[in-house]
Parts: C-alpha cells; structure tokens; sequence
C-alpha cells in the first residue's frame, strides 16, 4: 500500500515540472504523479464579465494556446447569443484560422521541440541533442518547420491583427473579412507547405519504423480516445460530435457536444490542482482516456484531404487501427498538420473569405458550450450568464486536462521499465520527459527545448518517506537531493 | 498678421477668442495638450488635473484659466510630463484596467496617453477596488471598473441629451458612476443607445451590448498614430471627431 503524501506547492521550483514517483516495497512504481499548477483561478476571474468579453479573455489563459481558447470560447458565446449556424463567411474565416494556429502549433512542436529527440536518438547526449544540431545536420527540414510555423503565424495574424492574442471572433461570427491582396501571398506559398509538411510525416514515419520495438512500447498504457469526429466520422477539429472509442476501438460513445456533461466527470486528487476527467458510466480508474492526434487518428473513419489521407492508411497499415503508442503522438501530430496545410489550400480558394456577411444574429440564451478540437485535444469552454449578460459560471476542460491521467499513466509505465532499484538517474529523468513531451502539454515546463525541461523527480517510498530528489534546470545542470 | 490676441504655448503663438480658455484655444489651433475630462462641446470640469500647465511659473488646468494677451504657458516641459504619467499611474490603480481584454483597448484615451506618456509599469499599488457592473439596461453595459471620473456621462446627459441620467456618486476612493433612477441601475431609466451620453466615455466604461469588437488588432484608433498627433477621439465618432 502506498501512502499519499501531501504536496507544498511552495516548495515547487517555479516553471520546473514535477513528477513524484511511489515505490512499493518489490521496487513497483505504484503510481506516478504529475504536479501541474497552471490554469487556476481562472473560473473566478471571468464571474460578472460580459460574455461577449470571453473569447479576448481566455486568450490570456494559456501562454501556449491562445487561439484554440479564442475559439472554444467564440463558439460557446454564438450559442448564447443564440446563433446556431454561422455565416459562411464566418465559418470560413474561423476554420482558416483554426487550421492555422493547429499548423503552426504542430509545427513548432515537433520542429522545435521533439524533432532533436527524435533524430539524435533520446539517450543521446544533451548537448548534441537540440535544435541547434537540427538546424546543422538537417538544415532543410529545420529550416521547412521554421517556414512552415510561420505560414501558420501570418494566417492568424492576417484574420486578427496579430500572431497572438488577436481579435477576430465576436458573439455570432467575426468581425473582419479577408482581403484579397492578404491572401494572394498564401496562395503562392501553400502549395510548399503541403510537400514539406507531407515529407515530415516521411521522416517521422522512417524514424519511428526504424526504431519499431522502442517506440511501440515505450510509455504505453491502452485506454480509451475521445475526439470530436465529423459527420461521416472524419477527422474533424473545429466541429462535430463526441466520439469515444475504448482501447481496442469498439465504439462506446457518440454524442453531441452540450451532453458532454454526461458523458464526463472529474475527479479532484488533493495532491493536484488539475482535475482527472473519466468517463461517467466508468470509474476514475478505468474511464480515463487519451486526446489529441493520436486519439483523433483513432477515432476518426478518414480525413477529407488527399494527401493526409494517404498518410492517414500508411499510418494504420503500419501501426493498427488503434495506436496506443505515446511515441505515435508525433507521427499523428504531422499528419494532421499535413491535413491542415491541404485544408489551408482549399479555403483560400473559397470566395466567401471577402465577404463582409460575418455576424448572425438570434435570441439570447444563458447558457453556451464550445468544444474544438485544439492541437493538443479536446478542448471544453462551458459559460452561463445572468440576466443582465454577466457570467456566473465557466467551466474549462483544457487538452492536457483530458490527457492528465494519461500522461501519469505513460511516465508509470515508463519508470517500471526504466527504474533500475531505487536510484534516481539523469536517463530515467530524460526518460520522463520524453514521455511527457510525446503529448505536448500545455505546460510552462514544456515549452523548454529538448533534454532541457525544468523538471524535479521524486521517489516516495510506501510509508511516505522521500527516498530521493533529482531536479535538472533549465540550463541542463542536474541537482541530487535525498 | 493677424490682429487677433495671442498667448504663447510652448514658445508657438495660439491666437484665441474673447472668453476662451487656454485649452480652447490650443484646442481650435491643433496644438494638444493632454487631457481626459475636457470636451469642447461640454463645460469644462477641471477634475482629470492632466492639462495643467505652467502659466509664468503658477501650474494651472488649462481647460479652466482663461487666456489672455501675451501669456506665456508651457506645457511640454519634463516635469509636467513627469506628473502627468503620475496621474494617469493613479488612474490605472484606482481602477481594475485589465487592456488585453478591454474591447475599449486600442481605442481609449487612458491607455492612449499612458502610451504617450511612455508609461511601463503601474508605479502605484493597485488598489483592486469592488465596483458592481451594471448590466440591467438591453443596449449596455456599464463596467464601473475603469471608470476615471470625468464626468463626461454626466455633463452629455445632461447638457446634450437634457436627461441628466448619469451622475457621480461617493467621495475620494469610493466615486464611482450612478444614475438616477429609483433602483439606481440604468435599466430603469430613460438611457438609449442613441444617446451622447452613451458615446462620450473616453475609457471603457460605458459599453454597447452589441456589435463589441468591430476592429481586428492593429485596426484600432491609436495603434498607428498616437493621441498627441490626432486628439481624444472616439472609435465611433461616426468620423465628425468633434474632440
Ligand atoms: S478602459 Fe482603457 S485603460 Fe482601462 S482597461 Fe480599457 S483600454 Fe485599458
Ligand atoms: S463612466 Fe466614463 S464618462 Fe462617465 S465618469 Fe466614468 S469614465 Fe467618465
Ligand atoms: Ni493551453
């Protein structure tokens, strides 16, 4: 039996991620906690503001997500608002720049931040491990992801005025079209986009191939995925229904996205102040599940765009129709980044970006649900507003919310594997935050390059006794402590 | 040359008009001096203490002494842009301006001179006052958050709309804007849309229900040209940009 131990939030290192790792007595790693401290007292913040307010100011929630929570929160004020059905226009402009920000977010993960790990090898050491030995050795494909990032970052900015923390959306629609003379560069560029984003998914394929049994394995720990699907059930990021699938892919649930209160519950743990989110008719323990590309590529029956498709059935030939594995996180993730590029392409052709018919109307309600698909998953934005407009209630789900179980889950399995007795080493750390890295959280401590995550590890013994500390800082230098 | 008096503002010769004040003066002659309470079509308040300036070594509101023949004023000087930042500092505590969210942001007289001021940082400790919003009325909202007490709801409601609507309520830290009306929300009160008086706050205080956030970043009244090259104006000046 394992003991809980009580975490000081202050003893924290700021921007340092923590993992506390309990041992039992035949050196098992019972449990593994992730101690996460962003998106708090948020909820708080918002109560008395105008609804129409929302979407500019959970844009200041998460440093990393800025546009997913701008449209999360844009799609839940039309329903207060009492709009259903954007304009086309609207619609348009909202996609192009959902694809954008995903594009642009997948991007700058997987060149920025996985890409070292993965070419070099994750033991490899540090100091060649990183995007300035990217830049160096595959100076083509370092410098594709940089142009690739920045398509993305000149789409959002040309709809909102900037790379982040624009204004576009509004209650019922958008608030400026497109012109003409923005869009004609994309034009040029997207064709360019599509082949380098097609030849990443080629490189993370071979690399993954290359090193098959490793990557199957590592940090893998089967449950369910949840997603939002289409209406033909195909991959779908800015609107659709909740689809839920249990780790062998039988269907368990598929529902509109206002009953997503049924279908999940959360479960508070005194050691975090992130919530644990389960499937309802489950408990804790058994309804957790996955989200993001690798539950969407799970979930889904096809994808819409030609290229992404072909990558899509390359990828399921390969790995099965469910992957369970961590490390195909990155494989799933350029896959959708090619799907958006390919969906970039066709909404720049579509005529309705110039028009200037961007705001529905209809009758006030109270009450307003947003579900988008954000780069790292599903993400929730749940409002109701009194009489005189104000909010009295928000209620967030966030992606790496819905992943928290998960990722304590994969750093579990990967501690058992890797814990030689009960000594703390840099491998296993680097270990963990290969794990960690695979779902992109949204995390302050993730947004350090390769091999450089400000993380703490801890190893708690059955009876609650610290057995041991080892903390790397953002330079890289390590720090034992007992 | 003219015939008309003349003072001299910052070493520049502002011809002005029988019972002008400096600031209106200043003001028909395009020369800027900050200010946030002052209107030229409402009477002058005195309160918002930005357009002082030093008149032959006495500081004084602009927009309330009197010109007169061969003044010399000066307003550009280092220690009067020094205390104006202080000011606008104050102002920014005594109220809760959050701007990344404000849909007032880009378009508001406060953040505009605090720009101009070259304002970094709050200097002061905010004060985090508790004002309640008032949302009770169909066709606004009135967040008394980042209400700077300039009266001008007050003075264009009762001087442009003959309603006298708006008013200020409480004393030193406790002000804040009121309406007259049984229950004291705005609601219930005879308050349009269509009134000056819903159009006239320089900072985001009074605010419509609909059509908020008309303008992409960048878009807005002062990203590009700052308040001393265009005056306090109004995003929805409908372009008469009386002020
Ligand atoms: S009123 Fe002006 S200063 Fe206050 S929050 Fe809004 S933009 Fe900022
Ligand atoms: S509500 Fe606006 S116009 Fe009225 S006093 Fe306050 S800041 Fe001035
Ligand atoms: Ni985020």
């Amino acid at each position: 039996m394992a003991r809980r131990v009580a975490i000081d939030p202050v003893s924290r290192v700021e921007g340092h991620g923590k993992v506390t790792l309990l041992v039992d007595d035949d050196h098992h790693i019972t449990e593994a906690r992730l101690h996460i401290v962003e998106f708090r007292g948020f909820e708080k913040f918002i109560q008395g503001r105008p609804y129409w307010e929302l979407p500019l100011v959970v844009q200041r929630l998460c440093g990393i997500c800025p546009v997913s929570h701008h449209l999360a929160a844009a799609k839940a004020i039309d329903q207060i608002a009492g709009v259903d059905q954007l304009t086309e226009p609207a619609l348009a402009l909202r996609k192009l720049m959902h694809f954008a920000q995903v594009l642009q977010s997948h991007a700058l993960h997987f060149f920025h931040l996985a890409s070292p790990d993965l070419l070099f090898g994750f033991d490899s050491d540090v100091a060649k491990r990183n995007i300035v030995a990217v830049i160096r050795h595959h100076q083509t494909l370092a410098l594709q992801g940089v142009r690739i990032r920045k398509f993305g970052q000149q789409v959002i900015e040309a709809i909102s005025g900037k790379r982040i923390h624009g204004i576009a959306a509004v209650p019922g629609g958008m608030n400026q079209p497109l012109t003409a003379d923005k869009i004609t560069p994309f034009k040029q560029q997207v064709t360019d986009i599509i082949t380098w984003c097609d030849e990443t998914v080629q490189t993370v394929r071979d690399l993954f191939q290359a090193n098959r049994d490793f990557h199957e394995n590592f940090g893998t720990a089967p449950a369910a995925f949840l997603s939002l699907v289409g209406p033909q059930d195909q991959l779908e990021l800015y609107d659709g229904e909740i689809k839920v699938i249990d780790a062998n892919g039988q269907l368990l649930h598929r529902q509109p996205c206002d009953q997503y209160h049924h279908l999940l519950q959360e479960q508070v743990k005194s050691w975090s102040y992130m919530k644990f989110p389960f499937l309802s008719d489950l408990t804790p323990d058994t309804g957790w599940y996955r989200v993001g590309p690798l539950a969407r590529l799970n979930t889904c029956s096809h994808i819409d765009t030609p290229k992404a498709e072909q990558r899509r059935q390359e990828y399921q030939a390969l790995l099965g129709k469910t992957v369970q594995a961590p490390l195909a996180y990155h494989w799933s993730r350029m896959i959708e980044a090619l799907h958006c590029a390919e969906a970039i392409a066709v909404l720049l052709d579509d005529p309705a970006l110039l028009s200037d018919d961007l705001v529905n109307q209809g009758n006030k309600r109270r009450e307003g649900i947003g579900i988008i698909e954000a780069p790292r998953g599903t993400l929730i934005h749940h409002y109701r507003i009194n009489e005189q407009d104000q909010v009295t209630m928000a209620n967030l789900i966030v992606s790496t919310t819905n992943n928290n179980q998960a990722m304590n889950e994969s750093i579990r399995r990967v501690a058992n594997d890797h814990l030689n007795g009960r000594e703390l080493t840099p491998e296993l750390l680097n270990l963990v935050e290969v794990a960690i890295r695979a779902y992109d959280p949204c995390l302050s401590c993730a947004t350090h390059a390769a091999g450089k995550m400000p993380l703490q590890l801890e190893l708690m013994g059955t009876d609650g006794a610290r057995l041991g500390s080892l903390t790397r800082h953002s330079d890289g230098s390590i720090q034992h402590a007992d | 040359m003219s015939d008309q008096p003349q003072f001299q503002l910052d070493g520049q010769p502002i011809p002005f008009q029988p019972g002008d004040t400096i600031m209106q003066a200043a003001h028909r002659a395009g020369v800027y001096i900050p200010h946030l309470c002052f209107h030229p079509q409402f009477r002058p308040h005195g309160s918002c203490r930005l357009c002082v300036v030093n008149m032959q070594g006495k500081t004084v509101s602009a927009c309330t002494q009197p010109a007169s023949i061969d003044l010399e004023v000066h307003s550009e000087t280092t220690e009067l842009r020094q205390s104006r930042l202080r000011l606008i500092q104050l102002l920014f505590a005594e109220g809760n301006h959050f701007c990344p969210s404000c849909e007032t942001s880009g378009n508001c007289q406060l953040q505009a001179l605090a720009y101009d001021l070259g304002m970094t940082h709050y200097h002061y400790d905010p004060f985090y006052p508790t004002r309640i919003p008032d949302g009770s009325h169909p066709e606004l909202f009135i967040d008394r958050d980042r209400c700077i007490q300039c009266d001008l709801c007050g003075r264009a409601s009762e001087q442009a709309d003959h309603k006298a609507i708006y008013l200020l309520a409480g004393r030193g830290q406790h002000t804040h804007v009121a309406f007259r009306s049984d229950d004291g929300e705005l609601g219930s009160t005879q308050a349009q849309a269509e009134d000056r008086a819903s159009h006239v706050c320089p900072v985001g205080c009074i605010l419509p229900k609909s059509g908020n956030y008309p303008d992409i970043a960048g878009a807005r009244l002062y990203d590009q040209i700052p308040i001393h090259a265009q005056g306090n104006h109004r995003r929805d000046d409908g372009g008469t940009h009386d002020d």
